[in-house]
């Protein structure tokens, strides 16, 4: 079973995870729920219907609060596209909720852009 | 259905970029200003091939890995930004969509002995009509150029702020951003 850990990657310097990255979602490069980097994601609390492989269990571990995909694949270590397809496995077992972001109604949103410009202010 | 609600407790992720060429000091201005230790992820991009390939699968498609750093402030329950450093080396990032898609602003960090490093994240940033500015990492305090010398040399319209800065720095750093936001802010206020 220790083959099995996941905290035993093979990991080179050079050359990154010594895994196919694909091998983790059986050869899928599609997400069933669309997903961006930002998307948030959060556990809904709800307990998975069965038993969870090592990638999909740590990456549901990570969404205990919300997060987004993008902090989840870096936490991973595994490609952004491997991890939004785990991420949608998850939401298809009703697991995870997800959300995907709406930038284009905030970026142009005066009121956002002054909150964001006062938060930055009180950081100095 | 309301463009952005809320209620659904989720907040909303803000994207900025911090462009500019390899070694300009990226991870470390996004380092400065973010409440995290900087993130490192990859993606996976994928150009189809030219031709007909009757697997379809990835046999008639090239695939590249493009890493990044990012980092975080936390602006409110409802808003968290998230600083994007482009890869400076690769120059496919321009081909990732989904990285500039949505990005509500860009820094593009120039270094004076090297200027010409960061004319194509310049000129990516103007054809995209993503609000930028430049800010000079003088992080040695040399090679400073005079704001009209450095003006004429970058070749950026003439709205576009060139700033200065220690990428190093937490204060200055931020300061930058603050800039970027009051452009963003003038910019929207002129529409």
């Amino acid at each position: 079973m220790s083959g099995l850990d996941t905290e035993e990657h093979w990991f080179d310097d050079a050359a990154g995870r010594l895994i196919r990255p694909y091998t983790v979602s059986d050869g899928r490069t599609e997400p069933t729920t669309p997903m961006e980097l930002l998307s948030m994601v959060i556990a809904t609390g709800h307990r998975p219907p069965g038993q969870l492989g090592p990638e999909h269990a740590q990456a549901l571990g990570l969404c205990g609060t919300v997060t987004t995909v993008a902090e989840v694949a870096a936490r991973l270590r595994l490609p952004a596209v491997v991890t939004k397809i785990l991420l949608s496995d998850l939401v298809d077992l009703g697991v995870v909720d997800a959300r995907s972001p709406d930038p284009m109604a905030d970026s142009t949103n005066l009121t956002v852009l002054e909150a964001i410009l006062d938060a930055l202010e009180r950081r100095i | 259905m309301p463009l952005n609600d809320e209620s659904d407790g989720f907040p909303s992720a803000l994207k900025l970029l911090i462009a500019g060429g390899f070694g300009v000091g990226k991870t470390t201005f996004v380092g400065a200003v973010s409440e995290i230790e900087p993130l490192h992820t990859e993606e996976l991009l994928t150009t189809a091939g030219v031709g007909t390939d009757r697997l379809t699968g990835v046999e008639g498609k090239s695939t590249t890995t493009v890493a990044m750093d990012f980092g975080r402030i936390t602006i409110s329950r409802n808003h968290v930004l998230y600083l994007f450093g482009t890869p400076g080396q690769e120059r496919f990032w321009f081909m990732w969509d989904e990285l500039s898609s949505g990005a509500m602003g860009a820094v593009v960090l120039a270094d004076t002995r090297r200027l010409d490093d960061c004319f194509p994240a310049v000129d990516f940033f103007e054809s995209r009509g993503i609000g930028f500015l430049v800010a000079v990492n003088e992080f040695d305090k040399t090679c400073r150029y005079e704001s009209d010398d450095l003006r004429s040399a970058l070749d950026v319209k003439p709205d576009t702020p060139i700033v200065r800065c220690d990428a190093r720095d937490q204060r200055s750093a931020t300061g930058v951003l603050i800039s970027l936001m009051q452009h963003l802010l003038a910019h929207q206020a002129c529409r």
